[in-house]
């Protein structure tokens, strides 16, 4: 088979694929520009929003407590709170966010504690509310200082050494590397991405080529020239993959430069301890085998993508075509993100949920090589039943004037 | 040279059943002459000039174009052929020299003989001040200049037309019957569809009239006239077609 031919139509078919906006915004500006913009703005807006949340003094009303004055006053005088004056209708200034939290103190708690006698204080919080949860945080911290104070006092009176209550520490150390944490923490997802740029980078492309060369009326040109089909659909099969491999591989460099930048930059400790977990530092050679084993994906994609747009009197048909093929990929790569689903002998076998899974491995350096083997060479069957039909589908009349 | 035997195209459709679009035709159109086929829309024109440029393939019979079967050697066939409609329009976002240059390409021509090629037909067309501007900014007439540019550019021996002026203003589609007659001027077979009796009249050394299919009578102007008795074209058309297009109309 003459290659010649199919680097003729690749090489055309990407000349018209780089003077079109729609094809770059969908293949590159959109996964350059995305990424560092999303997650610039989800630090920006998480260091906002913690930030202002914990600079708030939150006003909180203590309901009781007027018989246990040196206590009320200790809380009076925390200027990590404000205290307001006491209101019938505290739960609805809770709810309506007016006070952060509301404090009980039941009648004769100070002497309770002073007999040794059972009690409780209690907090009242808007539960979900971040800026509530902080209120009642610093209620919660003076409570626990107040309440150290009352067991060194008594263990004193006793002559107890304060490490009688504490008999030994416990210390958790982690000891995987970064990027097997990293990996365990956000595998799934990068393989999710992966998947489903892949499949987003061809989409566009693939109806293009097949559907709106047919709108366009160039489908009939193309095909009174010598060229054979065979030849004409791999080289607008090859320009398909490579947009779904370029969508790929420049969101997955622009996210990983992006978690680069952020931490660089100490972006995620100014978010706070939760934000910071999202810290994420993957080995190159995670990222490379990740695309090794997506690239019969890749092709299954292309090919899947091709054909059912070939079907397509016009772009807009194929959109209402391929859309579907969207659920069919997106739900099995989510699968893979939910706990406790693990690559086995028959999920080897299932299409996008085996690639899923094993991309949750491969960042984190995990090789199981029974399971590449699989999955790696019955994806690659699949590519190429995918292939053929594309390849047949374009020696068929009735698809190619469809009318 | 063109040779159809029992050139014949069924199409199966859902509701309407069994469509013989072209059913067992019959010509011969030699070099240096020009082969008209006339017919109302739905005749079977364009699906014959498909089979002969073998975007179709024959259900039954087959045709020869420049000695290649279309339906054993196609490519060959294809590689002898210049194929010219209002259905083939031009990539957009290509220039007209890289559009034609990419048929060129795909017609084997190396990069040296392509630019000759190429150089001289956009000077024989007039085309070097828009050479470089893309297809999508073209005024209608550029555009047919570069489509009969791109059919040109392998120098085939056999140009097919299918009703190459339709919809173009008439100073475009003047240029398109001058490149017509040049053609056959420069010794190339040349086959022509249309429904326009003016074109066939001017044009045509040979023609078929065809309905349903089937070629319903065929020679020359002169032939027909003195046949059918009538000096009229449309007129010996509607003679010969009437007949079948009423019980057609009434199926």
């Amino acid at each position: 088979m003459s290659l010649r031919n199919v680097g003729i139509v690749y090489r055309k078919e990407l000349r018209e694929a780089l003077r079109d906006r729609r094809t770059l915004i969908s293949t590159i500006i959109v996964p350059l520009i995305l990424f560092p913009l999303l997650t610039a703005g989800f630090i920006s807006l998480a260091v906002t929003l913690v930030g202002k949340a914990k600079e708030e003094v939150p006003r909180i009303m203590i309901l009781g407590g007027e018989d246990s004055r040196p206590f009320l006053e200790g809380l009076r005088k925390n200027d990590q709170i404000t205290v307001v004056p006491l209101a019938g209708n505290w739960k609805d200034q809770i709810i309506n966010k007016d006070i952060r939290a509301a404090v009980e103190i039941p009648a004769g708690f100070q002497s309770d504690v002073a007999q040794q006698k059972p009690t409780t204080l209690k907090i009242y919080v808007y539960e979900g509310d971040m800026k509530s949860s902080f209120g009642a945080d610093r209620v919660r911290d003076y409570f626990k200082t107040y309440s150290d104070n009352v067991v060194k006092e008594r263990l004193a009176a006793k002559n107890v050494p304060d490490s009688a209550l504490k008999p030994f520490d416990v210390k958790q150390q982690n000891v995987a590397p970064p990027e097997k944490v990293g990996g365990a923490a956000f595998g799934g997802l990068i393989g999710y991405m992966v998947i489903l740029l892949c499949l987003t980078g061809g989409m566009y492309p693939a109806m293009d080529l097949t559907a709106g060369e047919k709108e366009r009326g160039t489908m009939e040109t193309i095909l009174s020239s010598p060229v054979s089909r065979v030849h004409l659909v791999l080289g607008k099969f090859f320009l398909v993959l490579s947009a779904s491999l370029v969508t790929a591989a420049l969101s997955v460099t622009s996210m990983g430069m992006s978690f680069w930048a952020a931490k660089h930059f100490h972006m995620f400790d100014q978010a706070g301890s939760d934000a910071a977990q999202l810290s994420l530092s993957l080995g190159l050679g995670a990222v490379l085998s990740v695309f090794i084993m997506v690239l019969p994906l890749a092709v299954l994609f292309a090919a899947a993508l091709m054909t059912i747009s070939l079907f397509a009197k016009s772009y807009k048909e194929a959109q209402s075509y391929v859309t579907p093929l969207m659920m069919v990929v997106i739900l099995p790569a989510v699968a893979a993100m939910l706990p406790g689903v693990e690559l086995t002998s028959k999920l080897a076998l299932v299409p996008i949920l085996n690639m899923s899974l094993l991309c949750k491995e491969l960042v984190t350096s995990t090789y199981h090589w029974n399971y590449i083997a699989i999955i790696f060479s019955s994806t690659c069957v699949y590519a190429a039943v995918a292939l053929f039909l594309a390849v047949k589908m374009f020696q068929r009349e009735d698809v190619l004037f469809r009318s | 040279m063109i040779e159809t035997r029992g050139l014949t195209k069924v199409f199966r459709d859902k509701k309407r059943g069994e469509i013989r679009a072209v059913d067992n035709v019959n010509f011969v159109c030699k070099p240096g002459q020009i082969y008209g086929l006339l017919g109302a829309n739905g005749a079977g024109k364009t699906t014959t000039l498909r089979m002969l440029a073998t975007i179709l393939e024959p259900t039954d019979g087959t045709a020869i174009v420049c000695g290649h079967d279309v339906i054993d050697d196609p490519q060959k066939v294809r590689a002898n052929v210049g194929f010219l409609s209002t259905a083939t329009a031009l990539y957009r976002r290509l220039t007209a020299q890289e559009m034609v240059e990419y048929f060129g390409r795909l017609n084997g021509l190396d990069e040296a003989t392509l630019k000759k090629r190429v150089d001289e037909i956009f000077d024989r067309l007039d085309m070097n001040s828009f050479r470089d501007r893309r297809c999508d900014k073209l005024s209608t007439g550029m555009q047919q200049k570069t489509s009969i540019a791109r059919t040109l550019v392998h120098d085939p021996a056999v140009m097919i037309f299918d009703e190459p002026t339709n919809g173009l203003d008439i100073m475009t589609a003047r240029t398109i019957t001058a490149f017509i007659r040049e053609c056959r001027d420069r010794g190339k077979t040349v086959i022509f569809s249309t429904h326009i009796m003016s074109e066939v009249a001017k044009l045509c050394d040979t023609i078929g009239i065809i309905q349903s299919g089937k070629i319903l009578a065929e020679g020359s102007l002169a032939e027909l006239r003195s046949r059918y008795n009538e000096q009229d074209l449309e007129e010996i058309f509607v003679k010969i077609v009437a007949p079948l297009y009423v019980e057609q109309e009434a199926n």
